[in-house]
């Protein structure tokens, strides 16, 4: 089934076929968000970027694959400055929007807030994070990640760690690693396990889950740690934040017994989650997950904007 | 020994019938009774023998017809009620609460932070993904629901 003109607000909305025809086309376009060669597909398009949270690093993936792609961007980069501030509703903005570019990427910090806004355009809408709920091109890149790394996304040990009950990303990214066939550990302080709904549905996809609480014991097997960063913005009650900060850290120590293949990745901002002297070691993998939202976002694009419109 | 009628017949309007015992005064509050004409009457049962239930409740109210809305609110919290309506005294049409595939404006997701609970014009949207027992997800936020009388919006 062709992604053009599709919404992309979750990455159930994908199949695994979808996911690895984008991950293709993004190992193509890697010399492309490098600039080392130049493309044009989205010439004369526009595409929205509607952030009503802060955000650096996927807007500015989003904004620099539009740019790489030959398109250009319209942007709201902050609530307080859109009309929403004089009381427009979400759904006023996005019609307004879609009448305005091609394809529209929302952030915004309600849960449910893309799928409001995909009813609400009759362009394309690509969800870059809606509250504590979906963010699937970061689960898209970070299977990118690891797919260059392994060349496989099957049969990998992934430890999930830290804070799985707001981390929108280990969400999305634990369906992903079920429909792959990639084994699951989870390794969260006890109050921010994975919320029961979405460990039920994991299971019910047949994904291989463990629990490790012990962080050393869960990296000595693991291919990939994905370290998460503590969502203080999504606490209801700073209390409990402050029980669990600082609560894991990952530095020399704790990879002495690791994998020599063994990938460290986090989604970034990381708040002292992972030491700067993991930096420099071979294990080191997040900043080129940074880097490889640019073709990741171009290959989603490319797939989305190639030319059919949604409802056309 | 002369039988006495617990709840005397209506002329015109609904009878609610083989509700869960014990969720009458819910269904009230779903029907809202406040909403209906001053002439209105409203009988309620409560704990009433059944053959089929063993206990159950029923609701009869006059020179009234329930939205779909409402019969959906209705099957969510007692899914083998019946719901007659009666017209001059005779039963005009009978038939069980059926659970449609979605449930549209009946209830508010329990989600603080869904979209739906924020001032958009949008109508609360639930997805039934299990029937025995009820189990609903939120068609915007994703979120379960498996319990709905806190809920009813």
């Amino acid at each position: 089934m062709s992604l053009h003109g599709r919404d992309v607000i979750s990455i159930r909305d994908l199949s695994r076929e979808e996911i690895e025809e984008i991950l293709a086309s993004s190992r193509k376009m890697v010399p492309y968000a490098e600039g080392k060669k130049v493309t044009h597909p989205l010439d004369d398009q526009i595409v929205a970027m509607a952030f009503f949270e802060p955000s650096t690093r996927t807007r500015l993936s989003f904004e620099s694959a539009v740019q790489r792609l030959g398109g250009s961007c319209i942007t709201i980069a902050d609530a307080a400055a859109s009309s929403m501030r004089k009381g427009e509703s979400l759904y006023d903005t996005i019609r307004m929007l879609s009448g305005y570019a091609e394809a529209i990427v929302i952030r915004h910090p309600n849960e449910g807030s893309a799928r409001l806004a995909a009813r609400a355009s009759d362009r394309p809408v690509i969800n870059a994070g809606d509250g504590a709920g979906q963010h699937p091109t970061q689960t898209l890149l970070d299977l990118a990640t690891m797919q260059e790394a392994f060349d496989t996304l099957s049969g990998l040990r992934v430890v999930l760690l830290g804070d799985l009950k707001y981390g929108r990303t280990v969400h999305s990214l634990a369906h992903a690693l079920a429909l792959f066939g990639s084994e699951i550990v989870l390794s969260a302080p006890p109050t921010l396990g994975l919320p029961d709904e979405v460990l039920e549905r994991l299971e019910h996809m047949g994904a291989k889950i463990t629990a490790e609480p012990d962080l050393h014991k869960a990296v000595r097997d693991a291919d990939v740690l994905y370290v998460t960063r503590i969502q203080k913005e999504r606490f209801p009650d700073e209390s409990d934040y402050r029980k669990v900060a600082g609560s894991y850290r990952i530095d020399a120590s704790v990879l002495r017994d690791a994998k020599p293949r063994l990938i460290v990745m986090h989604p970034l901002p990381r708040a002292g989650e992972i030491a700067p002297e993991v930096d420099d070691t071979p294990h080191a993998a997040y900043f080129r997950q940074a880097f490889l939202a640019v073709p990741v976002r171009m290959a989603l694009l490319n797939a989305v904007l190639g030319g059919a419109k949604k409802g056309g | 020994m002369v039988r006495e009628l617990k709840i005397t017949p209506i002329k015109n309007g609904t009878v609610i019938d083989h509700i869960t015992s014990g969720l009458a005064l819910d269904v009230l509050r779903i029907i809202n009774i406040q909403s209906l004409d001053k002439d209105s009457t409203v009988s309620v049962a409560i704990r009433v023998r059944s053959g089929k239930l063993g206990w159950k409740d029923i609701v009869k109210v006059e020179n009234m017809e329930l939205s779909p809305r409402k019969v959906n609110a209705i099957a969510l919290i007692t899914p083998r009620a019946t719901i007659s309506i009666i017209r001059d005294f005779k039963v005009q049409e009978k038939r069980t609460v059926d659970l449609p595939d979605r449930i549209i404006g009946v209830l508010r997701c329990p989600n603080p932070n869904c979209i739906t609970n924020q001032p958009e014009p949008v109508e609360s949207e639930f997805e039934v993904t299990e029937r025995h027992p009820v189990i609903l997800q939120c068609a915007y936020c994703d979120r379960r629901v498996d319990s709905f009388l806190s809920q009813l919006a």
